[in-house]
């Protein structure tokens, strides 16, 4: 068969996230979540549990960082009626604290880049960065302009120049080599500008710790709007932490709907 | 895998002896430093045919003074540039000690073995690097390490009149994350979630060389069912990142249809994964001692297996057969076969030139002691018997996954875990044939916590190699030798 009718052989395989939920979610594990109190008497059972320090225990209740958490599952094999694994295809959240935002508040920045993108149809120019990576989130972010995530139908755009770009794609843990290329990116970017930090290891450093060569995230080196925690998120939460960021959803909404 | 003994020499034994090695056909696989009282040690690791021997020397300083090994082995020059960053080690004679995984101006003093500097952030050097080719109407060009695409960031800083290439340099500093000084002090299972970050789109292979180094010295065996599980997630991982070095090369060669229907399968692998463990890159499967649990195997799995095999076969043999794809890869980026083999290099670079080197099958492990493994041997050594290699692999791996997931399906044992004992003591070696190749994992426990880990992964060999494909091409093949190397920059960086 040749390629040309060979490329028609499938039919539609894109996703019509948002505009529709996608079934994919309950597919893989996004999150660590919290289902109960510790056993009676063993608040100290999560003491060394957690090789990033994700799990703080406030009054016997387990409260989960997810974005220090890599899901590497260790709490929910040892602690299963505690923690248990969620499927979720929609992870990114705001960045705290938001005074760290040096355009202002989150709200104001996602405001003007919406107003400004409403005049260009809500077309986006994305620029990403990586920051230190394990090379796994690149793989995700590549995806979006795959066949089945195709953010270009939502008028999302990969660029090559910084200066075309709305909106900052950072992966990688924040080694300290790349602060001054990011920065070099970031400051290339016309205003408004929104930065998505892209992973556990973009958020806290993930399974790293501070050293010589930095590593314990990229909120030190950029101002962040959008954390998409995961080790590494799914291309869905990475696509709803650009939407998120850009002002396409209703950041209070718990559902995957296009604000009108 | 194996508690490797380690022979203590004298300063120059050490030297003639790895030398000799080598030249009796053998291939230096690690070398790496672990501190000790007054200095540290000096440990290389050979490979011959009768297995991997690690040879030591004690070093008490500063200053670290060896004579280079490079010259005799070039596989040692990014070791031998890694350590004088690092560890401030000198081998003299070695022909450029420039920096490889720190800035190229660092005031603060080598930060290992570990001292309090280490928790200081070493600060970047942005100056360019000086050009070494001098001639008329040459200039250079810094690619990186913001490059234009989703890439890792890497800087190839090169030298060319326009269209030849006569030198490439990488740097591979940008992306150094101090994973060697990480792994301190951690327990063991901290350090399994470690490795399994050195290198993200390799994390089965390095979780299983970093936990078989420790189930060596241990002396347990995973059950089975384990070691099937280990084998399912192990090659579906050899299956994608093949797919994806062949999708790079079919973007660079505008082969639309092909790109797309590739990142389909590509995807469609990933979800079968995260099927099969919850993890789109087999995170979290393998445990000390074997995995955390058994595949969801149904009559679904073996339909959608055979489902993506189909679709591999058809799309990579049409591939295969398309003239406008092979003519740029053929004859693009030559690595004759005594290159190769001087660097010691890996995987299906390795193998597209000749050399028959696949750990599953010279060094089996795990669940390939008892799985036998076609090896895949080209002699092109381009980028198209790179290609073919990968293409080769990939079709044999659907049949070792089918394999694994037979053996999950009818295991009669529900046993996951040959527990290891809680206080480890001791110095062992792990390896694993990643997709990019072998990758190795020395281990050094304390009561059970880690005294030192060094992983070496494959890219951080192959990377090396990089600048020795380019005499015969130019500027247009670049992204093709960049995707038939088939590399990540985080497991060569560190």
């Amino acid at each position: 068969m040749p390629w040309v009718t060979r490329g028609l052989a499938d039919g539609v395989v894109t996703t019509r996230y948002p505009a529709r939920p996608d079934g994919y979610g309950s597919g893989f594990r996004a999150a660590v979540v919290v289902n109960g109190t510790l056993p009676a008497g063993r608040s100290d059972a999560v003491v060394g549990l957690c090789p990033t320090d994700a799990i703080r225990v406030a009054r016997e209740v387990p409260v989960v960082d997810p974005d220090r958490c890599v899901l590497c599952g260790r709490c929910v094999e040892a602690l299963p009626e505690v923690f248990s694994f969620s499927p979720a295809l929609e992870t990114a959240h705001r960045s705290r604290p938001l005074e760290a935002n040096s355009d202002g508040p989150l709200a104001s920045t996602r405001t003007a880049l919406a107003t400004r993108t409403r005049a260009l149809r809500r077309s986006i120019y994305v620029r990403h960065v990586d920051a230190g990576s394990d090379g796994s989130e690149e793989w995700e972010v590549a995806a979006l302009t795959g066949p089945i995530y195709d953010v270009q139908r939502l008028g999302v755009y990969f660029t090559a120049s910084p200066r075309h770009a709305d909106l900052l794609l950072v992966t990688g843990a924040g080694s300290v080599a790349m602060a001054e290329p990011l920065r070099r990116t970031y400051d290339a970017m016309p205003a408004p500008k929104v930065v998505v930090a892209v992973g556990t290891d973009a958020a806290t450093g993930g399974p790293l710790r501070a050293s010589y060569a930095g590593t314990v995230g990229v909120t030190e080196l950029i101002p962040v709007d959008v954390v998409v925690p995961g080790s590494p998120p799914s291309p869905f939460s990475i696509l709803h932490g650009i939407l998120l960021a850009v002002g396409l959803l209703d950041p209070a909404s718990t559902s995957a709907r296009v604000r009108p | 895998m194996s508690d490797v003994a380690t022979h203590a020499l004298s300063r120059d034994e050490f030297a003639s002896t790895v030398t000799a090695r080598v030249a009796q056909g053998g291939r230096l696989a690690h070398l790496y430093a672990l501190a000790h009282a007054g200095g540290f040690a000096l440990h290389a690791i050979v490979v011959g045919p009768e297995g991997p021997l690690d040879l030591a020397t004690l070093l008490s300083g500063p200053p670290y003074v060896v004579a280079a090994l490079t010259p005799q082995v070039p596989a040692a020059d990014w070791y031998e540039r890694y350590l004088h960053d690092l560890y401030g080690l000198e081998a003299r004679g070695h022909p450029d000690l420039d920096p490889l995984v720190l800035p190229r101006s660092n005031a603060t003093g080598p930060p290992r073995p570990p001292h309090p500097a280490t928790l200081h952030p070493i600060p970047p050097d942005t100056t360019p690097l000086p050009a070494l080719v001098r001639g008329e109407g040459i200039f250079t060009i810094p690619y990186g390490p913001v490059r234009s695409g989703v890439f890792e960031s890497v800087e190839y800083v090169i030298e060319t009149t326009g269209e030849d290439i006569p030198r490439v340099q990488t740097r591979i500093h940008y992306k150094h994350r101090a994973l060697e000084a990480a792994f301190d002090g951690r327990s063991a299972p901290d350090g399994l979630v470690l490795a399994e970050h050195v290198e993200g789109v390799a994390s089965m292979a390095h979780a299983v060389a970093y936990a078989g180094a420790l189930e060596a010295l241990a002396e347990v065996e995973p059950p089975p069912v384990a070691q099937a599980t280990r084998l399912v997630h192990a090659e579906l991982e050899r299956v994608v990142n093949h797919l994806d070095s062949t999708l790079r090369h079919t973007e660079a060669a505008g082969q639309a249809v092909a790109h797309a229907r590739l990142a389909v399968t590509k995807e469609r692998v990933q979800r079968l994964r995260a099927a099969l463990c919850g993890s789109r890159f087999s995170r979290g499967v393998v445990v000390l001692g074997g995995v955390s649990a058994v595949p969801p195997v149904d009559d679904e799995t073996f339909r959608e297996l055979a489902r993506l095999e189909i679709a591999c076969r058809d799309d990579l043999r049409r591939l295969l057969d398309t003239p406008s794809f092979l003519d740029r890869l053929r004859g693009t980026g030559v690595l004759p076969e005594s290159v190769v083999r001087a660097h010691g290099a890996l995987g299906p670079l390795a193998r597209g030139s000749g050399v028959d080197d696949d750990a599953r099958v010279m060094r089996p492990y795990g669940p390939y002691r008892e799985i036998a493994v076609v090896p895949s041997v080209q002699r092109g050594a381009d980028a198209l018997a790179r290609q073919v290699v990968r293409t080769e692999e990939l079709l044999h791996s659907f049949s070792l996954v089918r394999t694994g997931l037979e053996v999950v399906q009818s295991a009669s044992s529900d046993a996951l875990v040959t527990p290891l004992p809680p206080k480890l003591s001791g110095h062992s070696l792990g390896w694993a044939e990643a997709p990019q190749g072998e990758v190795l994992y020395v281990v050094e426990a304390d009561e059970g916590h880690l005294r030192a880990v060094r992983p070496r992964s494959a890219s951080f060999v192959n990377l090396a190699l990089f600048t020795a494909a380019f005499p015969r091409d130019i500027t247009t093949d670049f992204a093709f030798i960049e995707a038939s190397f088939g590399l990540s920059v985080a497991g060569a960086a560190l």
